[in-house]
């Protein structure tokens, strides 16, 4: 099968939706003209010219009017520049697209998809760095999806494209650039079911985007050590997939969860309470998370570095659980 | 302008009916017949009537925490709205809203709004999708002083100025954000002068006089309609009731509100009608006796209808729910 980058595999999704479909568009902040900040909107320069354009620099405007444009009829994409920038603009999103349909007693289609680069960088600090999935985890009213793989990325937008539900979409600013499979052929991905991206019976590592790639590494180097690690990719936040994990659970009776957003009060909290809750009699240890220790990113590449987690906690985790 | 009797005596049916329903609602609400927050729009009743008297059916609204009136005068059914007051299964929300997130997207209200602003970049987003469908419907956007000092507002304005787009924006300066004086929150006399920041046309007039809002916003509304993009209408009102049902109102003086209910919207249509002999005392008894009727109508209908059950709060999240952990 050809390969393609995780970026181009959006700009597909995207520009065969839009073939397809005449009420899709695209704005934000950089994006028409420079094709985004991280390179997402690469392939589609100098494309459909009156349906991507660049906008000012006005987050709760930009997010309200996806909703507005939403219920007339269209089906905007929003860019929304940087995770760390939802918060900007964030009452158009947890106030009003999470809520409107539901206060309204059902009323209309929010066919609207909010999408744009999370995560670390090299040394981007405190304000461009975040990832804050959990927030829209928190708060009903969206569909949260957060690919790790381009064969990944091109089926879930797909999906998103064609739902009546909005979503927010996360992704992970060092995956635009990695390679991997895509057929040409048209497919998508259902919300809600898990793909398990390397099967082991030891240890159930459950984890999303940029730390996939750190758990199948640190799979990779535990197999050298005889210890089989099965890595889960939720690939969507809401709905998650409770059914995949509790039955690997019940195969491998241990659990890591593993996330780039803060260990505190991260998704992976209410993934170990619900597993507890419902397969505690399966578990032979304590469940443990990984996530960032609980400070703003710092600039400096050891600090970035010594904060974020990577393949050598998810390491340290499994050898701790097997102990 | 010359209009027909039929025409100013619909002005002033509309608004007397919003006034009749905003009594009610006051007195339900006091006799612990609703629950929740009521925000009257007594006082401000011509900006809304004057306003929509120049929309098509399938032009569009945002409304704000104050919307019975947006609703009434944009067509909605009395019935529903009160049945959502009363927290009722048939009520425009099934109950799941109230007053302050009312709405009927079948005739354009995209929705009060809870949030001071909240509306802006909801009627910004209606008026680029139209853009982009390139069909000639407008909206209009109702707000208030309040939020003319909210971000959204300088955003949303900027943002329907570069585009164009069919966007009215109608601000109804009624001297009050919640408790606060206008005067005390706000740097400037007429709000209308900063359209001279984005580029559009601004004006100040009158909210109290329904003739004044309905030339002026039929100005705009043919703007609009034709490509000319936006424009900021200011209407100056006064809020003759509290902020909410029940506001203890320590930051005025009584005599103050009672002045002002000399110049309220409804007698002074009143007056002109009188004087042109359009509005004789028994047609306006009737006018009168009509509204009150289909209130008490839609207070019946709303005390008779069911109460949602408690699983009924599980649906209307999503379309496709599958997979959802509720």
């Amino acid at each position: 099968m050809r390969e393609i980058t995780f970026a181009e595999a959006l700009g597909e999704a995207i520009l065969e939706e839009m073939q397809k479909d005449p009420t899709i568009f695209t704005y934000g902040e950089d994006i028409a003209k420079q094709g985004g900040i991280f390179g997402a909107y690469k392939s589609l320069l100098g494309k459909f010219p009156d349906r991507i354009f660049d906008t000012p620099i006005s987050e709760e405007a930009i997010y309200g009017s996806a909703l507005g444009a939403a219920l007339v009829g269209m089906r905007p994409i929003v860019e929304f520049h940087f995770a760390d920038f939802l918060f900007t603009g964030i009452q158009s999103i947890t106030l009003q697209i999470e809520k409107i349909r539901y206060m309204t007693g059902g009323q209309g289609k929010l066919h609207l998809l909010l999408r744009g680069p999370d995560g670390i960088s090299n040394s981007a600090a405190a304000q461009h760095s975040e990832s804050i999935e959990t927030i829209f985890m928190h708060t009903p009213g969206i569909k949260v999806i957060v690919p790790s793989t381009p064969y990944d990325i091109k089926g879930l937008i797909k999906t998103a494209l064609r739902e009546d539900d909005p979503v927010i979409c996360f992704e992970h600013k060092m995956l635009y650039k990695i390679k991997g499979p895509v057929p040409e052929e048209d497919y998508t991905i259902p919300f809600g079911i898990a793909d398990i991206k390397r099967e082991g019976n030891e240890v159930t590592v459950v984890t999303i985007s940029r730390m996939v790639h750190e758990s199948l590494k640190a799979a990779e180097e535990l197999k050298k050590e005889g210890i089989s690690v099965e890595v889960i990719d939720l690939r969507t936040l809401v709905p998650w997939d409770k059914k995949t994990v509790i039955e690997s659970v019940k195969k491998t009776n241990h659990l890591v969860v593993a996330h780039e957003t803060w260990k505190r009060a991260g998704w992976g909290a209410e993934i170990a309470s619900v597993v507890q809750e419902e397969a505690f009699d399966y578990l032979d240890a304590p469940i443990i998370r990984i996530g960032a220790k609980n400070v703003p990113m710092p600039f400096a590449p050891n600090l970035q570095n010594f904060v974020t987690p990577d393949y050598k906690d998810v390491i340290e985790a499994v050898k701790q659980i097997l102990r | 302008m010359d209009y027909t009797k039929d025409f100013l005596l619909n002005l002033y049916s509309t608004m007397v009916i919003i006034r009749n329903f905003e009594l009610k609602a006051e007195q339900l609400f006091l006799e612990g017949e609703l629950p929740g927050f009521i925000h009257l729009y007594i006082g401000e009743e011509a900006i809304a009537t004057g306003v929509m008297a120049n929309l098509r059916k399938d032009d569009f609204i945002t409304s704000t925490h104050r919307g019975h009136g947006h609703m009434i005068a944009k067509g909605a059914d009395i019935n529903k709205m009160m049945a959502e007051l009363y927290g009722r299964e048939t009520g425009y929300c099934k109950g799941k809203g109230g007053s302050m997130h009312i709405a009927d997207f079948s005739i354009g209200v995209l929705g009060a709004n809870g949030v001071v602003g909240g509306g802006l970049p909801i009627a910004v987003g209606a008026g680029l999708g139209i853009k982009m469908k390139k069909s000639d419907q407008i909206v209009v956007a109702f707000f208030g002083d309040g939020a003319s000092n909210t971000g959204a507002f300088h955003e949303s304005l900027n943002f329907a100025a570069i585009y164009k787009l069919p966007v009215i924006f109608v601000l109804e300066n009624n001297m009050f954000a919640s408790t606060a004086s206008t005067k005390e929150t706000t740097a400037i006399e007429n709000i209308s002068d900063r359209a001279v920041g984005y580029g559009i046309p601004g004006i100040t007039i009158d909210g109290n006089d329904v003739i004044a809002v309905y030339e002026t916003t039929q100005e705009m509304v043919k703007r609009a309609r034709n490509s000319g993009g936006p424009s900021l209408i200011e209407a100056k009102t006064y809020r003759i009731k509290g902020h909410f049902v029940g506001d203890p109102e320590l930051y005025r003086g009584k005599k103050e509100v009672e002045g002002f209910w000399l110049n309220e919207p409804i007698k002074k249509l009143e007056k002109r009608l009188e004087s042109e002999k359009i509005l004789s005392s028994t047609e306006k008894n009737k006018i009168w006796e009509n509204a009150q009727k289909k209130i008490e109508e839609a207070v019946k209908f709303a005390k008779e209808s069911p109460i949602p059950h408690g699983k009924d709060a599980l649906t209307d999240l999503f379309i496709n729910d599958s997979g959802y952990d509720y």
